[in-house]
């Protein structure tokens, strides 16, 4: 195989130990795997919302659209819709993805866009200097929140699930070769499929002991069944001490909102008639 | 009756849009030149709603308030519209819905049991329309051949069944006041909304995305009407959110795309539309602008969002704002403001309402080949790809993806030449100037296009001063009056050359706007030019010509 660097000139400026290096080598990896096959690298087109996980954007020398804050998703939905043939692969904060752009993710979700959602979930707001997310536990303690956060996190594949995706899956920043399978499944799985990756920012919120003594990977689980994937979403809610299961929990084949649409093309000679014909029409 | 109007009212869920329709479409195929103002409330049954089918021997695109034939289905359609009727007007109604009814004395009236004959036919309450324009034609001397034509040319469904009603209709009337007869060949009958669309289709449209709003949701409702028969993919998403970032990301992909909306909406949109002008990622916005603030009145008409089109957005970019005046207007910078926004790669506003989105009117202009595409700026190919590529005019090429031998990035931060992320002194500038420049070269290339068009008598000193929808309005008081009309089209970049030229031999300038503030007039005061009076109209109502025409006397005399 012909590794391509896929780096560019930027500079990288995440914190040393940043989980969203394991982000970074995990995707190349995965693209450099899939380029002689499956997806030429001009295919392959991210978009990324804003936050640190943005600069991703930067990092990866194809095609991009940094975003903005919460609105990846549809953007992406455009660019798949326009040129089904291209990998569309969003890279969205915690707070990007299930804060202010939450209502996209749910619709995509509905429609089963072929698109991958990748979500840096380090279950806090870091560039913005510390503050709780959607899915910082409750009584967490950020800027905004110093005596505690006084609501519970929502647990995003739960809310996935209900809203109709068909590949659900979760990695952590720790575990290359997990996340790294679960990248390349999500990316050829053929419908709306979400990644949340436990990502660890180790400048402010740093879980990696913690997520070192909870998690552990799915075995022996059917991830065709609708309520086996209920089950397993829900033994940890993002808020208690529970195990905490990795893996895919759930994957399903549905049809796709993109192939429904016919590829437009115009013909300036049929489009002038067919104007012509309506205005003659309308007398 | 050489210029006259009709009105007709009743109950939302009469079918008064499909009457309205056909009146039209009669009196249109009689010769006559047609525009009709539409007028409903905000809900799905009951209420008032009721359209003016003006008609008259040359191109009108207003409306007047005096009428001369009211059709009445309901009392209530008499009670609210009586002080309407001109001296020797002629009221038809329904004689089995209206028992007693106070018209003024000079009123012509003429009774038909519209409800016995529908009944009798054992048809649907909804066909009284049918009846009653049957009986319009046999009163107003329209030709019983047209009448049968039009009625089936228009009801695909239970087409015989109103045929026969409205040739009872027409045998239950008498001739009253026939109109007089015209020979002019008939022009294709269209809204707002549909010389928009047929534009944005002219200038190459591919993708069409919107959340219902009025008054641009009946662009939604012709562009995915039509999608099949051009090509198009016509999608309604989440949230106007949704609806612009969707649309950039058609942009990105190389679709051209449009969205439509109204304030509100547009307030949703503000975000990427500056989104855009950082990006560089082109997008149309058809903006409909309402009465407001916030929901104001949804379903009527205001020109309030002038100054929050010209200025939405943080950050300092260059965009297209035009608003035109009439269906052609509509037609040819509809397909303008897609040809530009995608050489320019900016954001593109049409400013409409609801006066001119959803009026109807005639359409006089060949139809096509006005819009050449101009390809010049498309990537030829030449290593090393730069999305954010330094050129003279800050445009640089655009590739799209999947393009070997590019990539493409597009950036919402601050950027180099490839499109990566930077906060260098130097580059920051340097790039702000570039995207700016483009607006020179855009003002530019507006030169070769009528961006301010003058009307009626030209060298008289007073102007009326309009944009938009009050084109026609000005235009039919000027006229009578003997007065200029100056309407400037595109109103960023401003033309201001072109505008200090229409204004030349001007002494009194009266701004004549459908809102509170006079938007326009406070515009130009950045130019220098300050208005000696305005005509400003905020009720939710266009201005009839009957109206303006008083207000504007008493602002000269």
């Amino acid at each position: 195989m012909n590794q391509t660097n896929l780096g560019t000139s930027a500079p990288n400026t995440w914190c040393p130990g940043c989980g969203n290096f394991s982000i970074l080598n995990g995707i190349k990896s995965v693209l450099n795997e899939l380029k002689d096959n499956a997806c030429p690298l001009e295919n392959v087109v991210i978009v990324t919302g804003i936050g640190c996980h943005a600069k991703i954007a930067d990092y990866l020398n194809v095609n991009s659209f940094y975003a903005i804050h919460g609105r990846t998703v549809p953007v992406a939905e455009g660019i798949k819709i326009a040129k089904p043939e291209l990998k569309v692969i969003c890279f969205a904060g915690d707070g990007d993805a299930y804060g202010e752009g939450l209502e996209h993710l749910v619709f995509a979700a509905k429609r089963n866009i072929d698109i991958t959602v990748v979500v840096h979930n380090n279950r806090s707001y870091s560039l913005t200097a510390f503050q709780y997310s959607p899915t910082s536990p409750l009584g967490f303690k950020g800027r905004s929140t110093p005596r505690g956060s006084i609501e519970a996190p929502i647990n995003p594949l739960e809310l996935m699930l209900a809203s109709k995706a068909t590949f659900l899956g979760r990695g952590t920043s720790r575990g290359l070769p997990l996340l790294t399978s679960l990248f390349r499944e999500a990316i050829m799985h053929r419908g709306f499929a979400l990644i949340d990756v436990l990502q660890v920012c180790v400048t402010f919120n740093n879980l990696y002991e913690y997520y070192a003594k909870k998690v552990y990977e799915l075995e022996n689980h059917d991830p065709k069944n609708p309520s086996a994937a209920l089950t397993k979403i829900q033994e940890w809610d993002y808020n208690s001490d529970d195990q905490i299961p990795l893996g895919i929990f759930y994957r399903r084949e549905e049809a796709t909102f993109e192939e429904k649409f016919v590829p437009s093309r115009v013909d300036v000679q049929e489009r002038d008639n067919k104007i012509k014909q309506f205005l003659s029409n309308s007398i | 009756m050489e210029d006259f109007s009709v009105l007709i009212g009743g109950k939302a869920g009469f079918g008064i849009d499909k009457a309205t329709s056909i009146l039209g479409r009669l009196l249109n195929q009689s010769g006559y030149r047609i525009h009709i103002y539409r007028d409903y409330p905000s809900l799905i049954r009951g209420g008032h709603t009721f359209s003016i089918i003006r008609s008259a021997q040359t191109k009108i695109a207003a409306h007047r308030n005096k009428i001369d034939v009211l059709l009445a289905l309901n009392k209530e359609t008499i009670d609210l519209h009586r002080t309407r009727l001109g001296e020797g007007a002629l009221a038809i109604y329904d004689s089995e819905a209206i028992k007693e009814l106070a018209l003024p004395e000079q009123t012509q009236m003429l009774d038909v049991p519209i409800g016995k004959i529908v009944k009798e036919e054992n048809a649907h309450e909804v066909m009284r329309n049918t009846c009653m324009i049957g009986a319009f034609s046999k009163a107003c001397g329209i030709k019983k051949e047209v009448l049968e034509r039009v009625i089936t040319a228009n009801f695909p469904k239970e087409a015989q069944l109103n045929l026969k009603i409205a040739q009872r209709g027409f045998a239950a009337a008498r001739s009253l006041n026939p109109i007089a007869p015209v020979a002019a060949e008939p022009l294709p009958l269209i809204s707002g909304s549909e010389a928009i669309g047929l534009g944005l289709i002219e200038g190459g449209l591919q993708d069409y995305v919107a959340y219902p709003m009025t008054p641009t949701t009946p662009l939604l409702h012709f562009l995915a009407e039509q999608a099949d028969h051009f090509s198009l993919k016509v999608i309604h998403p989440e949230s106007e959110l949704g609806v612009i970032l969707m649309a950039l990301g058609f942009a990105y992909a190389g679709e051209k795309v449009a969205v439509g909306t109204s304030g509100g909406g547009f307030c949703l949109m503000t975000e990427s539309m500056s989104l855009s002008g950082m990006s560089e990622v082109p997008v149309v916005i058809i903006l409909g602008q309402r009465p407001g603030p916030s929901t104001g009145l949804p379903t009527y008409s205001g020109q309030t969002d002038l100054h929050f089109a010209l200025n939405a957005g943080q950050g300092e970019f260059i965009r297209f704002v035009v608003a035109p005046g009439d269906l052609e207007e509509s037609y040819c910078w509809s397909a303008h403001a897609l040809r530009l926004a995608w050489k320019y790669q900016i954001p593109a506003v049409i400013l409409t309402d609801k006066n001119l989105s959803e009026g109807i009117g005639n359409f006089d202009m060949p139809p096509a080949g006005e819009i050449q595409e101009d390809p010049s700026y498309l990537w030829d190919g030449e290593a090393p790809y730069k999305r954010y590529e330094e050129t003279k005019t800050g445009i640089s090429p655009i590739a799209v993806p999947p393009r070997k031998g590019a990539v493409i990035k597009v950036n919402s931060y601050e950027h180099d030449e490839f499109g990566i992320t930077t906060e260098d002194i130097v580059v920051t500038k340097k790039m702000q100037d570039k995207r700016l420049r483009k607006g020179r070269y855009l003002l530019e290339e507006l030169k070769n296009l009528r961006t301010v068009n003058t009307y009626g008598d030209v060298n008289r000193p007073t102007a009326l001063l309009c944009w938009g929808s009050n084109k026609g309005v000005c235009m039919e008081v000027a006229q009578k009056l003997g007065l200029k009309v100056v309407q400037p089209i595109v109103l960023s970049p401003f033309p201001d050359d072109a505008f200090g030229k229409a204004l030349r031999g001007v002494k009194k300038l009266i701004a004549v706007e459908n809102n509170a503030t006079g938007q326009l007039a406070g515009l130009i005061k950045a130019f220098g030019i300050i208005v000696d009076e305005t005509i400003l109209k905020y009720d939710g109502r266009p201005f009839a010509a009957d109206e303006l025409e008083m207000r504007v006397k008493e602002t000269i005399t």
